[in-house]
């Protein structure tokens, strides 16, 4: 019999990022999902095109509701990003490597200026969480003005998705180098994470079992998204309970 | 004696009715029979000729090059994708004609290594199928892309960067197998094209002179160029077959090695190349009934004999089909998984149910019913309009495994149905380039390959054995 300390984790099982998401606090009320689009440059694609599944949001509140009406019961408001797969669907097959796997921050990267647009690793996301540039969306005065000059603004025909804003990850680190120290646990967090008035995100070191995400996905009643399918997902879901 | 004189009566004319029968017992002397071709070929066009190419080359303008510029202008918003189905019309139209162009290679490679002798005169259409089929398939698949104007970051060529295509992705070894494919099939069109090239040489003048001298490469017909044609054929024709399987096989993993309920399925590989050859024979038998109806002299060349045969063969093919189709559906239904559940069934009585049911009557349930009478497949029209209702249903096919699949994901938040936009004027371009080439074809080169129908009734004879008539095939090559 193997004791549970001697089982090895594999390479894609150890994350360095991830998330804690607390479905039972969450209220739905989309905080995260326009603090998101502003930190991260996303497209406003307009009504016609969101109202037909191209919105490019790259965090969305999924609502499902059990039984038949009117005997009708919500169930937690479910938020939905890129759960920075270990073990990706989205990589391998992107015949340009404009998907790839980051070594150093063990987040799956989407080099905008690699994507020819074969859009294969949309399609083969089982957490559908890709966004697509179907259109040059036009961002009208004075909106161009908000853009955050840390993150690049993306053009017709690329894929984009969540990056768990690398940009702020990479600038924690380094204050973090030039004062010569390790990044704290809560030093900085994700725009979803920061906006959300309930406290239903937590990000952080999922690779430290101290850290304040480490000790809630311990908490045992977690459950990650289409773990079956051997993905990895780096983001524990809470709810009921 | 009168019983040996009616006896000789019957055998004459047993003689005669095979002789109307098979192109192979009909021989003509082969000067006559270079005429016929050179003629259907150089007749000059009529009106009605002018007339559907004045309007496919329109449509073709319109709709596949105008409506391509504004769609890499605009972006893949003009199309019909969106999420979940991020993948619609123009790879349906890729899988569709790279199918097409399947069976243009089948009936010319595999019939020749089996030495069926019903293929002599028309394996150039086919051929031409096969390559005109993958234009159309080229034109869908870089119509799919995002940013076109990169195409060329998918073709490992080197670079200072050091960047390669990623060699873990189904879609490389999809532009890598029909690569293959385009290159080895362009060949294997070509090369029993240059004995006919030097006979359109020795029998034209102006242009055509010099554009057939360049084209037949100095072939003369010595004894030697033969035997070197002969063995390149050969060679070609046996390299051919696996590439042509591996082809759709690699077509079917872009589909079956992703994680989709309903795409993730081992028996993907066969299903896929038993659909292309179904398509394909079925739109070879179409082209062949048009070739006839339309063209000069090709009631000699083409007859019913070989619609009987191809009929036939479409019959086996749509056997095999539905026990893929069967295999396939029963194998993941069997599977139990909640997702592919959902997916069958929304697949029969989803908001596109219809098109389900079309695909297997028009795949299954019209070829069965008409293919198994000999009369009924000895029809021209009758087994063309079945080739095209093939079509259609081989189409719908690929439809209901692209779009109407991957509606149904993990993540129910996301399901949408799709509706098509831009997809279907380019679609209809793509047919309309099809028709146009082959058009251009006919009146550039022989459709008949004239020395293979001549080496075929060379080597036919009719013996006495006895009394008897019997017919006799020798070994030529």
């Amino acid at each position: 019999m193997i004791r549970p300390e001697e089982i090895k984790m594999s390479e894609e099982e150890t994350g360095k990022w991830g998330m804690v998401i607390n479905q039972d606090l969450c209220t739905g009320c989309q905080a995260c999902v326009a603090a998101c689009a502003m930190e991260n440059n996303i497209s406003f694609v307009g009504e016609v095109d969101s109202g037909y599944g191209r919105s490019m949001h790259w965090i969305r509140i999924e609502r499902f509701w059990e039984g038949e009406y009117p005997e009708v019961k919500m169930t937690p408001q479910q938020p939905m990003l890129c759960q920075q797969c270990g073990h990706a669907n989205c990589e391998p097959v992107c015949p340009a490597y404009a998907t790839v796997h980051s070594q150093a921050e063990k987040l799956n990267l989407q080099v905008y200026n690699r994507c020819v647009g074969t859009r294969y690793c949309a399609n083969n996301c089982p957490y559908q969480v890709r966004a697509f540039n179907w259109r040059d969306y036009k961002r009208p005065e004075p909106l161009p003005n908000q853009l955050n000059p840390d993150v690049t603004v993306r053009r017709m025909g690329v894929m984009e998705k969540c990056t768990f804003c690398i940009q702020r990850i990479h600038k924690a680190q380094d204050v973090a180098k030039s004062e010569g120290r390790e990044v704290y646990d809560g030093e900085f967090t994700t725009a979803c994470a920061q906006a959300c008035p309930a406290n239903a995100i937590v990000f952080g070191r999922v690779d430290h079992p101290e850290s304040l995400v480490s000790q809630l996905a311990r908490k045992g009643h977690g459950i990650k998204h289409l773990e079956e399918l051997g993905t990895y997902p780096q983001i524990t879901y809470f709810k009921e309970g | 004696m009168s019983d040996l004189k009616q006896h000789k009566d019957a055998a004459k004319s047993h003689e005669e009715h095979l002789r109307e029968k098979h192109l192979m017992l009909d021989p003509l002397p082969r000067g006559k029979m270079n005429e016929m071709v050179m003629e259907a070929m150089m007749a000059p066009p009529t009106w009605k000729w002018w007339l559907v190419f004045t309007l496919l080359a329109g449509f073709v303008v319109w709709g596949l090059f105008y409506k391509w510029g504004v769609l890499i202008t605009k972006g893949q918003g003009e199309a019909g994708v969106m999420r979940p189905d991020y993948w619609g019309i123009f790879l349906v139209n890729t899988v569709f004609w790279i199918g097409i162009s399947h069976a243009g290679t089948f009936i010319s490679a595999i019939l020749r290594v089996f030495r069926s002798e019903f293929r002599r005169p028309f394996t150039r259409a086919a051929e031409l199928m096969t390559t005109f089929g993958l234009v159309q398939a080229g034109f869908s698949i870089f119509m799919h892309m995002g940013r076109v104007w990169l195409a060329y970051w998918l073709m490992p060529y080197p670079n200072q960067r050091m960047l390669w295509p990623n060699l873990h992705s189904p879609l490389t070894w999809d532009l890598l197998a029909i690569t293959t494919y385009v290159l080895g099939s362009t060949m294997y069109l070509f090369l029993p094209l240059i004995p006919d090239m030097a006979m359109a040489r020795d029998r034209s003048t102006g242009w055509r002179k010099t554009f057939y001298k360049i084209l037949a490469l100095g072939f003369r017909g010595t004894e030697g160029e033969w035997t070197h044609l002969r063995n390149a054929m050969n060679i070609f024709a046996f390299a051919i077959i696996p590439v042509m399987f591996s082809v759709h096989t690699i077509v079917s993993w872009d589909f079956a090695a992703a994680t989709r309920p309903g795409w993730n399925s081992t028996i993907f590989g066969p299903y896929f190349v038993i659909g292309a050859l179904h398509s394909g024979m079925g739109a070879a038998i179409a082209v062949l009934a048009v070739i006839r109806g339309t063209m000069k002299n090709m009631k000699y060349f083409i007859r019913p004999e070989h619609f009987d045969a191809v009929g036939k063969l479409m019959l086996i093919i749509s056997m095999g089909w539905t026990y893929f189709f069967f295999n396939d559906y029963m194998v993941q239904w069997y599977g139990g998984d909640k997702w592919t559940r959902q997916l069958l069934h929304f697949h029969e009585a989803g908001p596109l149910g219809w098109l389900w049911f079309v695909m297997l009557i028009s795949n299954i349930a019209i070829p069965w019913a008409i293919l198994w009478n000999q009369k009924w497949r000895s029809t021209p029209w009758l087994v063309a309009t079945v080739g095209i209702i093939i079509n259609v249903g081989m189409w719908i096919e690929r439809y209901v495994i692209i779009p109407i699949s991957v509606t149904i994901n993990r993540m129910p938040f996301t399901w949408r149905m799709y509706t098509p936009g831009i997809e279907i004027p380019m679609g209809l371009g793509t047919v309309a380039l099809f028709i146009l080439l082959y058009m251009i074809a006919s009146k550039l080169i022989p459709l008949i390959p004239v020395w293979e129908v001549q080496e075929g009734q060379m080597a036919h004879a009719f013996k006495k054995f006895g009394r008897e008539t019997v017919v006799t095939v020798s070994e030529l090559e």
